[in-house]
């Protein structure tokens, strides 16, 4: 990775309309062949990062290469992107087989060979028997998937698409990640998703950024940044977590001392520096319950269950902790019963090991 | 109060309306109020007898008289010719117009639209006045073309409005996917948005046609000697005399003018199903 050079490459990139800032001095890097992901919570930036890569909103400063050439001032049809729109945008007075003819036909591509690659970029997509129908005959999920042969059939460099599952009911939602990765294989193309599911970006992307109000927190590969998030806003945005204040003591050989009220001085692992007021955060699947207290080398706090969400594979549980914080375990259901182990009102205590905290300085 | 009033009709079934002998009788005052003159117009145009309003049986003389009447003929082929080249004028600048509001802001656009639309809700007879004093104050002789030329202005406003009705429900991503896929501005134009203009193209055409055809003051105002169009004739035939021939010929305007807006009216609504899908 480190002497291929970025197909996409976004420097210190900044958009404003009027007073608001959407995007705020955004760098990032996408490599070629890679799945990457553009997360935030809604109206963070993230289309507005991507419309300014398809050329249809200028940026207000910062530069943006793609495939090695400066983008500024070219206009979209002149872009070796793609999009594939929220909406769709099939055009609704086209057939399918038109839709996907239409950006080699406006390009001059011969008429002899636009038959052809329309056909296969129809197969790509399983749609070869529906040629002839118009939108209008066609599900959401297959207006989409002309949507997206349209776009592949320009073999762009990049493919960009803006929340392409959200207008798709849950199943569907998971059928089309795993076609997405498929067809992102088969092609090798680069694309650039955005998306305000992190269950999405996790399960499709090599790395995402996560965005926060026009600004990066983290890019990362999914793992990482579920395992390992730089800040608070990353940990709770990626996943569920549960959180201390804690204040930093000392510093004891690879591990940082902090002092978290109801539990004393702790010991937990952390590679770098932290000072002052930090949060400390676990998990809620990395949590242990028992109704004993539990042994040496694990931490651990009292509480009572306040609620039990039973979610068919899983169940988690509220406990109101003696410190006054409320923390979630997260139990497989990994033996059949219907009946729960634990009810409303029990006293348990809740333990993890010290390595499966977060330190998180920000 | 208003929620007693409210409480009452929601309790009357809609069919139980039909029970009640006021509302009949609403509907024949209005009815007899809209449509008697007309009825009688259409029915005596039908009539044997050359007195107006005594019915002496069926016949078609009075419309193969007026099919026969030279000056008739020529009125009619007046009003096409000034309708259709005044529909071709306005439907192209209006919807020039109307697709230039709907897309761009610029300064002063609030007051350039109301001024652009006023028009629509001049009184007839100013339209008509200012006009026949611009065209005397340039010099300019008064003619079919001077009709012409009134009937587009007072009609692209309509144009306007019709094709900004319908670009309303335009999706612009269409047009930037069209740019996305490689396409210029100016076949994005041709391949996505005139499509979808069409059928408010169709629509504001057939009205600027029909208003056209039937305009009546501004004609008359904006026409030279002699020039006459299908209802300044029927005007002046009434004048002169008063036979069933005016009955028929005004027939033939009400059946042109019905014929042409229940052809928007079925265009519009088949437009409409197709795309509500
Ligand atoms: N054309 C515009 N004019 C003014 N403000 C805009 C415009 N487009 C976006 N914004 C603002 O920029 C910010 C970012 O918008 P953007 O659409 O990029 O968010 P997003 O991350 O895609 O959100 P969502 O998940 O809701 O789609 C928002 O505050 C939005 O109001
Ligand atoms: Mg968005």
């Amino acid at each position: 990775m480190t002497d291929a050079k970025p197909i996409i490459s976004i420097r210190n990139v900044t958009k404003n309309f009027g007073r608001v800032t959407a995007v705020d001095n955004v760098s990032i890097d996408v490599m070629p062949g890679e799945f990457f992901a553009l997360l935030g919570p809604s109206g963070c930036g993230k289309t507005t990062l991507l419309r300014m890569l398809a050329g249809f909103e200028t940026t207000s400063g910062g530069e943006i290469e793609i495939d090695g050439q400066a983008m500024l001032g070219v206009p979209p049809n002149k872009r070796p992107v793609n999009m594939v729109f929220q909406s769709y945008a099939v055009f609704p007075h086209m057939t399918v087989f038109d839709n996907v003819a239409y950006g080699l036909k406006v390009t001059g591509v011969p008429k002899a060979e636009i038959t052809g690659q329309v056909e296969e970029a129809l197969s790509l997509v399983h749609l070869e028997d529906y040629g002839r129908r118009k939108p209008d005959q066609l599900s959401g999920g297959q207006r989409q998937r002309v949507a997206l042969a349209r776009a592949l059939v320009k073999k762009p460099k990049v493919l960009l698409l803006d929340e392409p599952l959200s207008a798709l009911d849950a199943k569907l939602r998971e059928a089309m990640r795993l076609e997405l990765v498929r067809l992102q294989h088969s092609v090798g193309i680069t694309f650039v998703i955005v998306t305000h599911d992190q269950d999405e970006a996790l399960s499709m992307a090599d790395r995402a950024a996560v965005m926060d109000r026009g600004v990066v927190r983290q890019i990362a590969p999914p793992g990482e940044l579920y395992e390992h998030p730089n800040s608070l806003f990353v940990a709770d945005f990626i996943g569920k977590v549960n959180m201390l204040e804690a204040k930093v003591a000392g510093q004891s050989g690879g591990d940082l001392v902090v002092e978290v009220e109801g539990m004393g001085r702790i010991a937990v692992p952390h590679e770098g520096a932290a000072a002052g007021n930090i949060s400390i955060a676990v998990r809620p699947e990395k949590t242990l319950l028992s109704a004993d207290k539990p042994g040496e080398g694990v931490l651990a706090l009292k509480g009572k269950i306040s609620d039990v969400a039973y979610y068919g594979n899983e169940s988690h549980i509220l406990l109101d902790t003696e410190t006054g914080v409320q923390f979630t375990s997260t139990v497989q259901n990994d033996a059949r019963r219907t009946e729960s182990s634990v009810a409303i009102g029990d006293d348990l205590w809740i333990s993890w090991a010290p390595g499966n905290t977060l330190v998180l300085a920000e | 109060m208003t929620n007693k009033v409210a409480r009452r009709r929601r309790d009357v079934n809609p069919l139980e309306y039909l029970k009640r002998p006021w509302m009949w009788l609403t509907l024949f005052v209005c009815f007899v109020f809209l449509y008697f003159p007309i009825v009688t117009l259409v029915a005596f145009s039908f009539n044997s007898y050359k007195r107006a309003f005594v019915w002496k049986g069926f016949s078609l003389q009075w419309y193969e008289k007026a099919l026969n009447n030279q000056s008739l003929h020529e009125a009619f082929l007046n009003s096409m010719h000034v309708a259709g080249v005044s529909t071709v004028v306005s439907t192209a600048l209006g919807a020039m117009l109307g697709l230039a509001l709907y897309r761009y802001w610029f300064p002063w656009k609030g007051t350039y639209e109301g001024i652009a639309h006023l028009p629509i809700v001049i009184p007839e007879i100013c339209m008509a006045v200012a006009m026949v004093v611009f065209f005397w104050s340039v010099g300019i002789e008064l003619s079919l073309t001077t009709v012409i030329v009134s009937h587009i202005a007072f009609t692209i406003p309509f144009v306007a409005v019709v094709i900004r009705a319908r670009m309303a429900g335009f999706d612009t991503s269409l047009e930037e996917a069209s740019r996305d896929l490689g396409a210029s501005e100016w076949q994005t134009f041709w391949h996505v948005t005139f499509p979808y203009m069409i059928p408010g193209l169709v629509a504001g055409a057939l009205m600027a046609f029909v208003l056209s055809l039937d305009d009546f003051v501004i004609t008359f105002f904006t026409a030279g000697v002699g020039d006459n169009t299908f209802p300044v004739k029927i005007y002046s035939m009434l004048r002169f005399s008063v036979t069933p021939e005016v009955n028929a010929a005004s027939t033939v305007l009400i059946v042109i003018t019905l014929s042409l807006t229940l052809v928007a009216m079925i265009m519009q609504s088949r437009w409409t199903k197709g795309r509500g899908q």
